[in-house]
C-alpha cells in the first residue's frame, strides 16, 4: 500500500487528510488516478514529494512509500 | 543606534552556550527586511525587535481593520485605521528603544526592492498574496539576498529559508523551485476567503523570527533546502526536503530589466479587465433580476438562505469546485457570483463569461463579508 497526504486546501478539496492506495508503478501514475478519483486537483497548482523528498519528475514509488501532494499557501 | 550592549536587557540569551556576547553583536550589527505587518509580520517584528536585532526595515500599506485584530496581536482597537508600520514602529520603540527601525507605508514594487534590499542581510516574506511572494522571491534572487519565507493556510502553515549562501558557494532552493509559477486567480484561498485560525500565524511568525536569528548569528541549522510544514489541528509536523527545478530557471528574470518589466499582479491573475465587479448597493438596485450564484463551498458560513428568500430572489449554491462541470446550467443566463470575499466570485465570471459571451455576468464585490459590512445579512 501507499499513503497519500494531502495538504492546506487540498484537505477541503479531497475531504481526506490522507488515504492508501493500492501500490501504483510510479509518480506520474499516481497523479493520474487521484485527479480521476478527486476533479478538483485536476485544474490545480502542486508538488509532490515522495517519502518526505520533493520530487521534479516522474518518480518510481516503492512499496509502503508515502507521497504528499502539496498547494502553494498565500496566507499571512 | 546606543552601540553599548545592555547585559541585562539580553542576559537570558548570552548566557546561551554558543550565542554569547559574539550572537548579541551580531544581531546588534544586523538589517532585517520584513516586508508586511500583519499576521506574520507582527510576531516576527516583536521578536526581532526583543532580540535586539539593531535595524528593522519594515513594509506595508494596509491600514489596521476590525477583521485584523484576532490575529495581529500588536494592534489594539484604538489602531483602527492607522496605518500598521506606524503603530508597529511606536510600540515596538516602548519594547526596546535600542533598535532602529525604517517603515514604508506603500505597496512595494520592483523599483523598491532593486532600491532597498541591497541594505539589508535578511529578507522575510510576511506577505499576503502571491504577487507579492514572487516579487520577493525574484528580487532576492536576483540580488542574492537570503529570505525566510512563511505562509499560512486555515489550520496549515509552512516556513523555509530560500536562497541562503551554502558552503560550495550555490544557493540554496528558492520558491520558484516549488512552484514554478503562480496558481490561477482564485485557486488559492487567502486568509480573508478561507478563513485562519488566529493563532496560526503567530505560531509560523514566530517560526520566522528564529530562523532569521538563526541566520544573522549562525546558530543552528536553518530551513535551508527543507520545508516545514505544520498543522495545528493535529500539531503535526511534516519536513520535505527540497531540491532544485530546471523549470523554475525558465520563469526567472535573469536581469535587472527583465524584472522590472515583469508585471507580478497580472502573472498573479489579479483582477483581469473585463471582468464586470457590481458593489452591493448596485446589486440591490439593478441586478436582483439576475440568478445569484453562491459559489462557496457548503461549509463556509454564513448561508445565504433567508437573504435570499426575504429578497425573493432566485438562486442556487454551487459550489466553486464543481462549477466547471455545471457551466451548462448557467449558459446564457444572467448571473451574479458570490463568493466570500469576492476573489473567487471573480474567477466564476471568468469561467461562465467563456462559456455564455453573450450573458450579462457580475463578481459581488466584497462577497459575502461586504454584505455582512452593508448589514444586509
Amino acid at each position: 500500500m501507499i499513503e497519500v497526504m494531502f495538504f492546506g486546501q487540498f484537505k477541503d478539496a479531497t475531504g481526506v487528510s490522507s488515504i492508501m492506495v493500492e501500490e501504483v508503478a510510479n509518480t506520474d501514475m499516481l497523479i493520474q488516478m487521484m485527479k480521476k478519483r478527486y476533479p478538483a486537483l485536476e485544474s490545480s497548482t502542486y508538488m509532490i514529494a515522495v517519502n518526505n523528498a520533493m520530487v521534479t519528475e516522474n518518480t518510481i514509488i516503492r512499496h509502503g512509500s508515502k507521497v504528499a501532494f502539496m498547494p502553494p499557501f498565500s496566507g499571512g | 543606534m546606543n552601540q553599548t550592549i545592555q547585559y541585562e536587557r539580553y542576559q537570558r540569551q548570552l548566557i546561551l552556550k554558543g550565542f554569547g556576547m559574539a550572537g548579541q553583536q551580531k544581531l546588534q550589527q544586523a538589517r532585517v527586511l520584513v516586508i508586511g505587518a500583519g499576521g506574520l509580520g507582527c510576531p516576527i517584528v516583536q521578536y526581532l525587535v526583543a532580540a535586539g536585532v539593531g535595524h528593522i526595515g519594515l513594509a506595508d500599506h494596509d491600514k489596521v481593520s476590525l477583521s485584523n485584530l484576532h490575529r495581529q496581536v500588536v494592534f489594539g482597537t484604538e489602531d483602527i485605521d492607522s496605518y500598521k508600520v506606524d503603530v508597529v514602529n511606536r510600540k515596538m520603540f516602548s519594547l526596546n528603544s535600542d533598535v532602529d527601525i525604517s517603515t514604508w507605508n506603500e505597496r512595494w514594487t520592483q523599483q523598491h526592492c532593486l532600491q532597498h534590499f541591497p541594505d539589508y542581510d535578511v529578507i522575510v516574506d510576511a506577505t499576503d498574496n502571491f504577487a507579492s511572494r514572487y516579487l520577493i522571491n525574484d528580487a532576492c534572487v536576483l540580488l542574492g539576498k537570503p529570505f525566510v519565507f512563511g505562509a499560512v493556510s486555515q489550520f496549515d502553515g509552512q516556513v523555509a529559508v530560500f536562497n541562503q549562501s551554502q558552503t560550495d558557494g550555490s544557493r540554496s532552493v528558492n520558491y520558484r523551485d516549488l512552484f514554478p509559477l503562480p496558481p490561477a486567480n482564485g485557486e488559492i484561498l487567502n486568509c480573508a476567503e478561507g478563513g485562519v485560525l488566529g493563532v496560526l500565524p503567530g505560531t509560523i511568525g514566530t517560526m520566522q523570527a528564529t530562523e532569521a536569528i538563526k541566520l544573522i548569528t549562525g546558530l543552528g541549522t536553518t530551513l535551508s533546502n527543507r520545508l516545514w510544514n505544520y498543522n495545528a489541528l493535529t500539531q503535526e509536523v511534516f519536513i520535505m526536503q527540497l531540491v532544485s527545478n530546471p523549470v523554475s530557471l525558465q520563469y526567472m528574470p535573469s536581469s535587472e530589466e527583465q524584472f522590472i518589466a515583469t508585471d507580478y499582479e497580472w502573472l498573479c491573475g489579479i483582477p483581469q479587465k473585463g471582468i464586470k465587479e457590481i458593489d452591493v448597493l448596485e446589486w440591490k438596485q439593478n441586478f436582483l433580476d439576475h440568478l445569484f450564484v453562491d459559489i462557496r463551498e457548503p461549509h463556509e458560513m454564513p448561508r445565504l438562505d433567508t437573504l435570499c428568500s426575504s429578497l425573493g430572489l432566485e438562486w442556487m449554491a454551487l459550489p466553486l469546485s464543481g462549477l466547471e462541470n455545471n457551466l451548462s446550467c448557467l449558459k446564457d443566463r444572467n448571473v451574479v457570483f458570490v463568493c466570500q470575499a469576492g476573489m473567487r466570485s471573480l474567477m466564476a465570471a471568468n469561467m461562465l463569461m467563456k462559456a455564455s459571451p453573450d450573458a450579462s455576468v457580475f463578481s459581488l464585490k466584497g462577497g459575502v463579508l461586504g454584505l455582512a459590512e452593508k448589514s444586509i445579512i
